[in-house]
């Protein structure tokens, strides 16, 4: 590669929100991860692109402490945290988690009791935080749940009968229902038709601008990234091979891998 | 002019994409340089496909660029464009700098309205009032009442490209780059154009454009830049 080589940032205020150095991980004899780093600021919103078995979304799990690397660091500019998060307990994690990181997956199975009302799956997220009443758990499940363009007349229904848009948006509620410091997005329009998944997108764009909700989104789908992302990470084999601006990335990449993903774009 | 300090010195920029899956490399400029001073429109010259677009995409870093400098007089200080971390030059357009394409960026489901106010909003201005101002901008650029609320996927080339100009010059940047933003325009809207340029080289914008009849921005140009062509150069990478 000709590039230069960027200079470290010197006009954003305070430091980022989430730093990540040197993580790996490997499953037997598959690598996974490969000395991954990433830096996301605050109000920020990172793009993570690969192909299925990148690396991407084992990623984005470390994010959520749902699992440990062989080796890393990974740390997070919160008041109540400090020192590399892997060392803490599994405890503390889901302590953590619960107050601080909130995360949609592309199956709404792992993010939903799918029997369950819908507004009861978004106050089990502030009940875990503490909240007890159950006047104030309606309400603030209510305010989630509006704030994710989820139809509140739908709100006792559980989400086995509702669409995949709708299901999405009930683990966006649950997500963003205690304000989280980081918001982590796996394929999160996936499946999705087209027309929904412009509807979800639109969702989470607004959302991005009325809160300043940090963001991770990972997905395999190039437009996605475009439509929602400031910066982009793309990984393969477990590795970050590029990383830029969202338009330099899908414009002029870099690295043989970018171009070859870009190019394959209809 | 130049008893200020230049907003822009741009040093032995140099620029060649590297197509790995050919094996080959395309230059597109090497040893550019220029100094643009506050309220100066520089008009980017030369025959097609000399790197004009390229240029202006290497300074807005839409393009890495690969060798050379790019000193840009922010409202916080001195950078060099050409290789400022990607979070500062994120920063940077969203409070100092500016690019009109040809093209508008629509959304799904967000409405004229909306995209041209987004710029004031994220500057802090208050929802309504933001509202206001790119109404009267989308007035002012000829866009129809009717299509204020409506979604510009929907909307025809002129009509985007109207949306497009609304959104990129409601806000004067301390530099603004224009690629031919006069492209598909009607007389109405082109000379709104050239009035709202007017204004802002009045208010000490910098400008510098690629216009393809740069008669319509004639009265506002101070100098010119020639990229010289080159010959397009096959090198094993």
């Amino acid at each position: 590669m000709t590039m230069m080589d960027r200079l470290p940032p010197t006009l954003v205020a305070g430091a980022p929100l989430l730093r990540m150095t040197g993580v790996s991980r490997r499953f037997g004899r598959v690598t996974a991860l490969e000395d991954v780093a990433a830096t996301v600021w605050p109000g920020e919103v990172l793009g993570i692109v690969g192909e299925s078995g990148s690396g991407k979304s084992t990623l984005l799990r470390m994010m959520n402490l749902e699992d440990s690397p062989d080796a890393g660091d990974y740390r997070l500019a919160l008041p109540d945290t400090a020192g590399n998060l892997f060392d803490l307990d599994r405890f503390a994690r889901r302590q953590l988690c619960a107050r601080r990181i909130g995360i949609v997956y592309q199956n709404p199975h792992l993010g939903l009791l799918m029997g369950h009302s819908s507004s009861g799956n978004v106050a089990e997220r502030l009940l875990m935080a503490g909240e007890r009443s159950f006047a104030a758990l309606r309400a603030r499940a209510r305010g989630a749940l509006e704030a994710s363009e989820f139809p509140l007349t739908r709100m006792d229904d559980p989400p086995k009968l509702l669409s995949g848009g709708m299901q999405q948006r009930v683990q966006l509620a649950k997500a963003i229902a205690l304000e989280p410091a980081l918001l982590l997005l796996d394929e999160p329009t996936t499946g999705l038709d087209v027309s929904v998944q412009a509807l979800v997108l639109d969702t989470l764009k607004r959302l991005q601008r009325d809160l300043a909700i940090t963001m991770v989104i990972v997905s395999h789908d190039l437009g996605v990234i475009r439509t929602m992302a400031d910066r982009v990470m793309v990984m393969r084999h477990g590795r970050v091979v590029e990383e830029g601006l969202v338009d330099q990335v899908f414009q002029d990449p870099q690295h043989p891998y970018t171009q070859e993903l870009v190019h394959a774009k209809l | 002019m130049p008893n200020s300090e230049p907003v822009l010195v741009v040093e032995g920029l140099a620029k060649t994409f590297t197509m790995h899956h050919l094996g080959q490399s395309l230059h597109a400029f090497s040893g550019v340089g220029f100094a643009l001073y506050p309220g100066q429109f520089l008009l980017l010259k030369g025959p097609n496909g000399v790197g004009k677009s390229t240029l202006l995409r290497s300074i807005w870093r839409s393009y890495m660029p690969d060798a050379g400098q790019v000193w840009f007089s922010h409202s916080g200080g001195r950078i060099d464009l050409a290789r400022a971390a990607d979070v500062d030059i994120a920063q940077l357009r969203r409070s100092d700098m500016g690019f009109v394409t040809q093209f508008l960026i629509a959304r799904p489901r967000v409405s004229a309205e909306e995209i041209v106010a987004e710029p004031l909003r994220r500057a802090g201005l208050s929802g309504e009032d933001a509202l206001a101002d790119a109404r009267h901008w989308l007035a002012t650029f000829g866009v129809k009442r009717d299509l204020w609320r409506a979604y510009p996927t929907s909307f025809s080339g002129g009509e985007q490209q109207k949306v497009n100009l609304a959104r990129a010059l409601i806000r004067p940047p301390r530099l603004l780059l224009l690629d031919e933003p006069t492209a598909s325009l009607d007389a109405g809207a082109r000379a709104a154009l050239v009035a709202r340029l007017r204004e802002l080289k009045a208010a000490g914008v910098a400008m510098i454009g690629v216009f393809h009849h740069p008669g319509d921005v004639a009265a506002l140009i101070d100098g010119e830049i020639e990229l010289q062509a080159k010959e397009v150069r096959d090198v094993a990478v």
